[in-house]
């Protein structure tokens, strides 16, 4: 099962969060929803527009960095806020991101917005395995 | 305060956590602060500035402001400078809001011209300012506008009508740090930005009408060189940086300066920290691209300007030059710029590092206008929207002691989440509005986040520096009209 908490005493101004899966891919869509509640109610937003986006990298920690900075970036750019999250993680010599991410243009006038993510940081961040759970641990810049 | 780390009272107001506190530290780091500022500050504070005195290439002290708090990498409220030479640059001591800042404009408008017409004043600012999550600048420009504005910051827009010749003179570096070099920034960071040039953005950044009352004039004589001339004056004060392109510029670098730690045999404390040799190819690249990010936030907030002129002349039916709508200055505090210090009786060129710290250039240093070289910076001070801001001036100790640099803002104590369990954006809104503070805001929960109780008392962090004379206190800014994303 796929889950998210906010963590209150950590980072004061900006926004500390530990996300978790059963698998892989449900630590990485726990972690993207994580981010999304962070600026917009989800329960407002349709997943109207499909996106994709493939990312690779060594290691999953790297990985995982790549993949919130990505749907960050993608906020802005396509002006867009997501809700679901259809993701594939495969690993031969490095780590491989095949997902297909769904949302809606951005209207201020309908969806309940809340605080900007500016961008994923380095700081305290982690992702393990414990007891057959994979468990991150990230802290967005408000 | 929640440290097992040894602080020695070095005097009032002066703390210090000595070198052999943590393994590799390289100098102590100072923290200036009240008894109960310091009591106030969180862990994080005292680990991360310990972290930064282990950086490479460190001179003197790793200092943290009094409105310190936890942040990453740095405390918010750190400052370092580093050895041009020796030492390192790192995007987490300068924070992913590249050039975040202040811009404070006066009006010669009194309150009493104000107050009637403030709803209509705040509407069509919030109309001109898009803020918030998903908003969008009206200016459009091609990548090589902006790779433009990068280079030429404020410049850019006083040729192209957003200004006035004078505004140039009244903004740090002239509103352009010479040194960007847009060939050093990705497609990803352009095209992130391109159509946010005049936003605000959202969190703690906001655009905020303000009122000078007479028993909040400390320095009546500086606060004239100012343009701060009487009693029940309207100023107004932005806060923002440079949005979305800075931020790219922040996250691109950060990745590219994790894999080269290694080149360099480098290790930190926090991965944030990651850094690389400023003389590096790897250092020198970001500095480029940051400086491109620093000159659009001078950018954004000139935009800001030109639009807060408009709908000031559009709402009093009048000239914005006949209504006197002139900037005061605009300061950076979010940035690392090369300078030069005495050191040891030596004069050095450092890079300093300022992470929620305002540069406090005393009088007479190079680097200041005409109009304020004899009197020192104009120094602008971001409390919470309930409780007021401050206009102050640099000072020569600044120089002598704390790398040219005071505080910020008031810092936070609670967090985001914690706010908004104690407050509802609604009730804040009604009881500001009560208090005489008209607040319109893209988002409610982003507005609880904001609310006074969850900041330091700003005139506790302000005294603090004035006590010490790092920074002086000339004038005290009542908020009475606030917008926010």
């Amino acid at each position: 099962m796929e889950e998210f908490i906010f963590l209150d005493d950590i980072a004061t101004a900006d926004v500390a969060i530990e996300s978790r899966g059963d698998t892989l891919e449900e630590l990485f869509s726990a972690s993207a929803r994580a981010t999304f509640d962070v600026m917009v109610d989800a329960g407002d937003v349709q997943p109207e527009v499909k996106k994709t986006l493939r990312l690779e990298n060594s290691e999953i920690d790297g990985l995982l960095f790549d993949w919130l900075a990505e749907i960050i970036y993608l906020k802005d750019l396509e002006d867009m806020v997501f809700c679901k999250f259809d993701i594939k993680i495969k690993k031969d010599v490095n780590y491989h991101l095949d997902a297909e991410i769904f949302g809606e243009e951005i209207d201020q006038s309908r969806h309940e917005l809340r605080c900007d993510v500016k961008a994923i940081t380095f700081h305290l961040f982690e992702v393990y395995e414990k007891d057959g759970k994979w468990i991150s641990r990230f802290i967005l810049d408000i | 305060m929640n440290s097992d780390m040894k602080i020695n009272k070095i005097s009032d107001w002066v703390w210090e956590i000595p070198k052999t506190e943590k393994e590799g530290m390289l100098v102590p780091a100072r923290i200036f602060a009240s008894d109960t500022l310091l009591e106030s500050m969180d862990k994080g504070v005292f680990e991360q500035i310990t972290n930064v005195a282990c950086l490479p290439g460190i001179q003197k002290y790793a200092l943290c402001m009094p409105d310190g708090h936890w942040g990453y990498g740095f405390p918010i409220g750190g400052v370092a400078a580093f050895d041009t030479e020796e030492g390192i640059i790192s995007p987490g001591g300068i924070g992913f809001d590249i050039n975040c800042g202040m811009r404070l404009i006066t009006t010669d408008l009194k309150v009493d011209e104000v107050r009637p017409r403030l709803q209509s004043l705040i509407n069509e600012l919030y109309r001109a300012v898009p803020a918030g999550v998903g908003a969008k600048g009206d200016i459009k420009v091609s990548v090589s506008q902006l790779k433009d504005i990068m280079k030429r910051g404020a410049e850019w827009c006083i040729e192209n009508g957003y200004g006035w010749p004078q505004d140039r003179e009244r903004i740090e570096e002239g509103g352009h740090i010479p040194g960007a070099d847009s060939s050093k920034v990705s497609e990803k960071a352009i095209s992130r930005g391109i159509n946010q040039l005049g936003t605000l953005g959202s969190g703690n950044h906001y655009l905020e009408i303000q009122l000078v009352t007479i028993e909040n004039i400390f320095d009546e004589k500086i606060a004239k060189v100012m343009g701060i001339r009487e009693k029940d004056q309207i100023v107004i004060m932005v806060h923002c940086g440079s949005r979305g392109f800075g931020h790219q510029v922040a996250t691109d670098y950060l990745r590219v300066f994790d894999k080269a730690m290694k080149k360099y045999g480098m290790t930190v404390r926090d991965r944030e920290l990651a850094c690389a040799p400023f003389k590096s190819p790897e250092g020198s690249d970001y500095y480029k691209a940051m400086l491109c990010a620093a000159n659009s936030a001078f950018a954004n907030r000139q935009i800001i300007t030109h639009r807060i002129r408009e709908s000031f002349s559009k709402v009093f039916n009048t000239d914005a030059r006949k209504l006197g709508i002139e900037i005061v200055y605009d300061v950076a505090h979010n940035i690392a710029r090369v300078e030069r210090y005495k050191i040891d009786g030596r004069e050095k060129e450092v890079l300093v590092h300022r992470k929620g710290s305002t540069r406090s250039f005393g009088p007479g240093r190079r680097e200041l206008p005409e109009i304020y070289r004899d009197v020192g910076q104009p120094v602008i001070v971001g409390g919470s929207m309930q409780t007021g801001s401050y206009l102050l001036v640099g000072t020569q100790k600044a120089m002598e002691e704390t790398f040219g640099s005071t505080m910020h803002g008031a810092g936070r104590t609670m967090s985001r989440s914690a706010a908004k369990k104690k407050v509802r954006g609604d009730q804040l809104m009604k009881t500001m509005a009560k208090d005489g503070i008209l607040v319109k805001a893209v988002s409610m929960s982003g507005l609880a986040e904001e609310a006074g109780i969850a900041y330091k008392d700003i005139s506790e962090v302000v005294e603090t520096m004035d006590v010490l004379g790092i920074s002086k206190k000339v004038v005290k800014l009542k908020p009475i009209g606030n917008i926010k994303g």
